[in-house]
């Protein structure tokens, strides 16, 4: 008989880190193999499966974010360091770090869109000779939504990170605007060649790749990440498909030339 | 090449593969049909021959049999999963041609686009197949363009005539079944090869056509109630789904569900999110994964002209139609873009 993909495995909670109050990162027990990107199908028997992606990689650990949106989270919230959560996976395609050595990258990110690339900046802030420059721009709605504050510190001290926020809310100290204002800022020297990353809401991500494509980006460097319901995670259950492709499968990372063909 | 039985011999001979079998089969639910005092045909377990209604199409497909409308993955208690049983016999399934190339389709969404699902596998594995033979097209039948009008993956292939069965058995174990005390006789056509209803798929369509004025048509025309995709014999969608005991809430079910994309919720994302939500985007997904994503991805048409949907819409909207207006719609696209 083949694999039962649907099981699932109990991953104890090493510990909780609260970012805002509707945003928490799980640190949960996994040893095996995992991309960047990549998502696991996290549940809790009796509150369902949500689709979850990986917002840090390390040895024995990986970090799930997650947003207190719906019925699963909602009780994903409940629970502590000790205590576990059932996960399959890891899915989808992920980053393929390799394809940013010896370039120019520039990784946009908005919201929650945070979490799935900050494990490729973290990477690249690690080990900031594999790359020629990295930047990173990350935007939130107001101080309160602001997630990893501070990751971006010590990221900081090895690349350009750009930290905004739509609205301050009176309090000093925050650069203010959407992040595709720092799109003609950029200090890219060939933008032909240079690769991008943006992930963020659907808005978010469309202005951005405009921006960057105008700014001289190749459709083929750029790389969005799709969000979508994944309820299988593994190609069957349809409600990810998008054209031909499977976001679970295929995705959930899309060169722009591939992205802007799929259509909903 | 064939065999010749009488309505009695044909009878008992599937109420003995019943007793080896689960056998599955389109049979008459008396006044279970949409409308007041009609009967339905649906797909149900049968126990003799006799149950198997070859005149008239069953409104609901033989998927069933695969693919359970609800299906259970695991029960749980709070920190453990138990995988589901299932019956440990084998299935025999009565479905026409057309229904069969659809088994193509499910098998390649359930084993081939990513890892072999594990359920949809178990019953695979242990499944028959018998082919009701079709001497005359349905109405709204358009198996012949689509291509799947014909099927030989069948194990025995059964054709009804003035009230005489006509088998052709292909698998050697059951041959016995049907050759004693009859001759060899020749058989008539188990396939159609002409329909009433007839579609055109444009050769130069693509997803450009998405633009087209044609989906707007149904944003309101269509309630969006998903009958086309349940009665549909290809639609492979499901949706995770977990429910607990009322007598023990620590205690429940993890299962899945036939789900629609045609439905709202299909699409919802985290915090509120969804894609598709007028109806019109709706039926030209669903119309675009059946003539052309899937055969991008795979090679082949999904739609394998069963015409079901068509039967089954409350609206009156006709999916062989919307084929046919694909071509106009093309031509709109083209025209617009120069």
């Amino acid at each position: 008989m083949p694999i039962n993909e649907y099981a699932a495995f109990l991953s104890e909670i090493k510990e909780v880190i609260k970012h805002t109050d509707l945003e928490y990162t799980f640190r949960m027990a996994y040893g095996g193999d995992v991309l960047p990107g990549q998502f696991f199908e996290v549940s809790i028997p009796k509150f369902g499966e949500a689709p979850i992606s990986v917002s840090g990689i390390e040895d024995g650990i990986i970090d799930l974010t997650i947003r207190r949106v719906g019925k699963v989270t909602n009780e994903i919230f409940e629970r502590y360091e000790g205590e576990s959560l059932f996960m399959r996976g890891p899915y989808g395609n992920g980053f393929n770090l390799a394809d940013y050595y010896g370039k120019e990258l520039v990784i946009i990110a908005g919201g929650t869109g945070v979490s799935p690339v900050r494990a490729v900046v973290d990477h690249f802030a690690n080990n900031p000779d594999v790359v020629k420059t990295m930047t990173f721009i990350a935007g939130f709605k107001t101080p309160n939504d602001i997630l990893f504050r501070s990751d971006f510190e010590r990221w900081s001290k090895t690349a350009g990170v750009t930290l905004t926020v739509d609205d301050a809310k009176g309090e000093p100290g925050y650069n203010i605007g959407l992040v595709t204002e720092y799109i003609p800022k950029l200090k890219v020297r060939d933008a032909a060649s240079a690769a991008a990353i943006v992930v963020g809401p659907p808005a978010m991500m469309r202005f951005t790749t405009m921006g960057l494509l105008k700014f001289g980006f190749k459709e083929e460097n750029i790389q969005i990440s799709h969000e979508r319901r994944m309820c299988c995670g593994i190609g069957k259950c349809g409600h990810c498909k998008i054209n031909d492709v499977y976001v679970c499968l295929d995705g959930p990372i899309f060169s722009l030339s591939k992205a802007k063909a799929l259509l909903d | 090449m064939g065999y010749k039985l009488t309505p009695e011999a044909f009878s008992r001979i599937v109420a003995g593969l019943s007793e080896r079998y689960r056998v599955f089969a389109p049979k008459r639910y008396e006044l279970g049909g949409h409308f007041s005092d009609t009967d339905i045909i649906r797909y149900g377990e049968i126990s003799a021959g006799s149950e198997i209604i070859f005149g008239e199409k069953s409104a609901q497909s033989f998927k069933e049999a695969l693919l359970p409308i609800t299906q259970v993955l695991f029960y749980f208690t709070e920190k453990e999963m138990k995988e589901s049983d299932f019956e440990q016999k084998d299935v025999l399934v009565f479905l026409r041609s057309c229904d069969l190339n659809a088994v193509k389709r499910l098998d390649t969404i359930y084993l081939r686009n990513g890892e072999e699902d594990y359920y949809y596998k178990r019953v695979r594995d242990r499944i028959r197949f018998a082919l009701i033979g079709c001497p005359e097209p349905f109405e709204s039948c358009f198996c012949v363009d689509m291509g799947t009008n014909r099927a030989n993956n069948y194990d025995f292939g059964v054709v009804e005539q003035d009230g005489t069965y006509f088998v052709d058995c292909k698998a050697k174990d059951l041959a016995d079944l049907f050759s004693a005390g009859t001759q060899e006789v020749q058989i008539p056509p188990l396939f159609v090869s002409k329909t009433k209803t007839r579609v055109n798929i444009p050769e130069e369509l693509d997803a450009s056509v998405a633009t087209a004025s044609m989906w707007e048509e149904y944003d309101g025309r269509c309630i969006n109630c998903g009958r086309c995709n349940f009665s549909c014999p290809t639609c492979t969608c499901y949706t995770m789904q977990d429910i607990f005991y009322q007598e023990n809430g620590r205690v429940g079910e993890r299962r899945r569900v036939w789900a629609s994309c045609m439905v709202d919720g299909f699409s919802d994302v985290a915090g509120g999110g969804s894609y598709r939500p007028k109806n019109g985007q709706r039926m030209r997904f669903k119309t675009l994964h059946k003539v052309l994503d899937y055969r991008a991805r795979f090679g082949e048409n999904m739609c394998v002209g069963c015409g079901r949907c068509d039967d089954v819409c409350p609206e009156y909207i006709s999916f062989s139609r919307i084929i046919n207006r694909l071509s106009e719609a093309m031509e709109e696209v083209r025209n617009a873009d120069k």
